[in-house]
């Protein structure tokens, strides 16, 4: 079991160097991929279903939406040389992260044999005080309402900001659009630039 | 179902006729699945954000086979903002109604019989909130990355030398 979760973790540490090194876009999507249907799979064995099932689902169209935007771009291949900061300074975060990670994780309770303080009640209390059978969703819903709020609060929050960005038009006057023509297109030129989806 | 079999033939518009008669066979499938997962969320896995995210890729699947149009005419734009709102809003609202019983997210209704679609008050409520919630705004953000974020790349290509500051 544990053998075949290191063999996982392993796949993704390559699938993302994958992502990261190579200079096709379209292939560094599909290693993208690889990261996250391995990670589903992970939590699958590891015995958490509802959090597995929104992993692929995700993953999923999170692929379906990356492929798309790279496909309508023509220039797929990524050229020039590499910066030397950027990359001798997360060398250098990368080794403080894995010092600090070393004394870090001796404290942690051994893999397999969790302290469980606060989620020994909920699983006790759980279904009787919810009638919720599923105690992921008694505790998602019920003890820590709360947190599914900020949670929704969040996703919210990066909605209106990706429609702000995104729209077609900004909320001035048309004749103030009509002056300045980049970055955001009219109607008619829409058509001109790209027939069909 | 006469417009549907026209829309099926038509070749300009979204994928090839087998792609669309395929999505016209699994589309229900996936729909009736999602709203499984949201609904049955207290019983089984899932919840309100999976099943959310299950039917607003049928929405994906329907927009990438059948064009733009299709999908905006099955969720507007509008509509789907609308949905995203008060799906965010019935949410505030079913934890508000807690104030009933004595605190914010009170489990307000009777618990029912346990293993049963009627059996943990509130949480049913919560799910399905969740669930419209992130089927508009799921679908929202893809409708924005893929239709608006095409404009927003081939007007950057064909003017950027004008840039006013």
């Amino acid at each position: 079991m544990e053998i075949i979760l290191l063999l996982l973790l392993v796949f993704m540490i390559i699938g993302s160097i994958i992502a990261i090194e190579t200079k096709n876009l379209l292939s560094s999507v599909i290693s993208v991929g690889v990261v996250g249907f391995s990670l589903s799979i992970i939590f699958l064995m590891l015995g958490a279903p509802d959090i597995a099932i929104t992993q692929v689902v995700v993953e999923i169209l999170i692929l379906v939406v990356l492929i798309r935007a790279t496909i309508t771009t023509d220039n797929t291949a990524i050229e020039g040389p590499r910066d030397t900061f950027p990359f001798v300074s997360s060398l250098i975060f990368f080794g403080l992260f894995l010092m600090f990670a070393f004394f870090a994780v001796q404290e942690i309770p051994k893999f397999g044999e969790p302290i469980m303080k606060v989620s020994k009640e909920y699983l006790r209390t759980g279904p009787e005080k919810t009638g919720a059978m599923n105690v992921v969703t008694a505790i998602l819903l019920d003890f820590r309402a709360y947190d599914t709020l900020g949670e929704a609060t969040v996703l919210f929050t990066s909605i209106i900001g990706a429609f702000v960005i995104l729209r077609r038009k900004g909320r001035k006057g048309k004749a103030d659009v009509d002056k300045e023509k980049f970055g955001i297109l009219e109607d008619e030129d829409i058509k001109k630039n790209f027939e069909g989806f | 179902m006469d417009r549907l079999e026209q829309k099926i033939k038509d070749t300009s518009k979204g994928m090839t006729p087998i792609v669309k008669t395929i999505v016209r066979f699994v589309m229900g499938i996936i729909v009736i699945f999602g709203a499984y997962v949201v609904l049955y969320g207290h019983l089984t896995p899932g919840g309100g954000f999976a099943g959310g995210v299950i039917l607003a890729s049928a929405y994906v699947l329907l927009t990438l086979a059948f064009g733009k149009e299709m999908g905006l005419s099955k969720m507007s734009n509008t509509g789907a903002s609308i949905l995203d709102n008060s799906g965010a809003l019935a949410f505030v609202i079913i934890g508000l109604l807690g104030f009933t019983g004595g605190y914010f997210f009170y489990n307000f209704l009777p618990k029912g019989e346990a293993f049963h679609l009627f059996s943990a008050g509130s949480i049913l409520l919560s799910n399905i909130a969740i669930g419209v919630k992130v089927t508009a705004s799921v679908f929202a953000i893809f409708m924005a990355l893929s239709i608006f974020g095409r404009i927003i790349y081939k007007a950057a290509e064909g003017e950027e030398t004008e840039s006013e500051e």
